[in-house]
């Protein structure tokens, strides 16, 4: 397989580079001195089986949790020290989404556009049509299905202009055709030179040439 | 696009939500301000309904079952926000999480601490308290609620992680309480005798001032523990 990897650019347009991360929890050592870096344009796949670390490194990157040990940074800059400017650049959607379940899907996607200083909410309908929530704007989203709750945090994919996603278990509960829908939405994200980190279950369907997979081991 | 909000516009976004989402689940306005109006009634009950010794004790009744039924609501307030994730999104946005706090805390002292002010006058009115301290406890609530508000989310921060968390937060919080219970009912006696209690008014809102910068500073930390 062609490495595409431009390797002498890469010093100039690493986005993302990990520097010898270690993270242990309940003494057990998950990953030990990881180090890896992304560039522009790139989405990497984190793999590994259940216990792994993929949710516990997604949060170290993301800046939730510390690491034992080792730094990440963000465009040559410490995450933790620049914190805000990284967070402005950041779009993370977790295993807990971010959708409150009492609130409608349209109250929802305001609600964060407004907290991540966006002001796109002439969209948000078009959007919610688009993801196949036509009707469903304005019921509570504890009414809806997985599938749907997942879609209305998804459509945060369409209404950021953050470089860096990180997206854990994205898929999850979605249909084949939210799944081809939202790897189209990779692309266009990594045409303009966006970078994409994700853990996923199930292989990506779609051809992805800037895709570097990133495999975690199991460790007792 | 991003565009940048003012802080003041994001605290009222932050701040509708939630007060938007306890208007929605009546039950959560309504439980504690039950339960306050419960403990009144039983005091009467218990001790006998001799006017002056009712009188004698409204103040340290009526302060006691507002700190318990504060604390009610402070279990709730990033509860549901840590389990569905949006805490993370707070945390993950470009403004400050202080800001974010600040403004939650807010909203729940205008959904448990002030309608607790706005009966106050029917509180006195069933302790039978004297007319003339009927102000000190307007006033203390006044100022003495929102300082509830503030000194319990930093306990609510601390456990919100936790599986039973409620417990371990009143055994926190409750102790912390201490100074503003003394001062505010201290305030009250004062005014039933007809002296002035601008002193202890004064304490409570210099607490408050404190608590104002302060307390968000430490919940957002403790958050950012809890979520870790």
């Amino acid at each position: 397989m062609v490495d595409y990897r431009p390797i002498l650019r890469t010093e100039n347009t690493n986005l993302l580079e990990v520097k010898s991360v270690t993270c242990v929890k309940q003494e057990r050592c998950l990953f030990e001195a990881l180090s890896f870096s992304l560039g522009s344009g790139k989405i990497m796949q984190i793999e590994g089986p259940n216990g792994a670390g993929k949710t516990s490194l997604l949060r170290i990157l993301s800046g939730f949790a510390q690491p034992e040990e080792g730094e990440v940074l963000f465009e040559q800059r410490s995450i933790n020290d620049y914190y805000d400017e990284f967070a402005a650049q950041l779009l993370f959607i977790g295993h807990k989404t971010g959708v409150n379940t009492q609130l409608t899907a349209f109250e929802n996607v305001c609600h964060w556009l407004f907290v991540h200083g966006y002001n796109d909410e002439s969209q948000v309908y078009e959007l919610l049509g688009k993801l196949g929530l036509v009707g469903l704007e304005d019921v509570p989203v504890r009414t809806l299905s997985a599938g749907q709750q997942r879609r209305v945090a998804l459509v945060r994919l369409w209404l950021n202009s953050a470089k860096l996603w990180i997206l854990d278990e994205p898929f999850t509960a979605l249909d084949k055709k939210g799944v081809a829908m939202l790897q189209s939405r990779f692309n266009e994200h990594l045409e303009l030179g966006g970078s994409i980190l994700l853990t996923t279950h199930q292989d990506l369907t779609q051809h992805f040439e800037q895709l570097q997979t990133l495999v975690l081991e199991y460790r007792h | 696009m991003r565009v940048n909000h003012s802080y003041w516009q994001l605290f009222k976004a932050v701040y509708s939500k939630d007060v938007t989402l306890a208007f929605r689940q009546r039950a959560e306005i309504v439980n504690p301000l039950l339960f306050f109006l419960i403990v009144i009634t039983l005091f009467p009950l218990a001790i006998g309904p001799e006017p002056g010794l009712l009188a004698r004790m409204a103040p340290g009744i009526i302060w006691v079952a507002t700190l318990l039924s504060t604390m009610l609501g402070l279990d709730k307030l990033f509860r549901d926000d840590y389990h569905d994730g949006s805490l993370e999104q707070m945390i993950a946005s470009p403004y400050p999480l202080s800001l974010c706090v600040l403004a939650k805390v807010f909203a729940h002292w205008t959904i448990t601490g002030l309608p607790m002010v706005l009966m106050a006058p029917m509180f006195a009115l069933l302790m039978n308290l004297e007319p003339q301290a009927l102000g000190a406890t307007i006033l203390t609530l006044l100022i003495g609620t929102p300082l509830l508000s503030f000194i319990g989310a930093i306990g609510a921060g601390l456990t919100v992680g936790l599986q039973k968390g409620g417990i371990l937060m009143s055994l926190l919080v409750l102790p912390l309480y201490i100074p503003v219970l003394i001062f505010a009912t201290s305030a009250i006696d004062t005014s039933s005798m007809s002296l002035a209690y601008g002193g202890q008014l004064a304490i409570l809102g210099a607490m408050l001032a404190v608590a104002c910068i302060a307390a968000p500073l430490a919940i957002s930390s403790a958050l950012r523990v809890s979520v870790s």
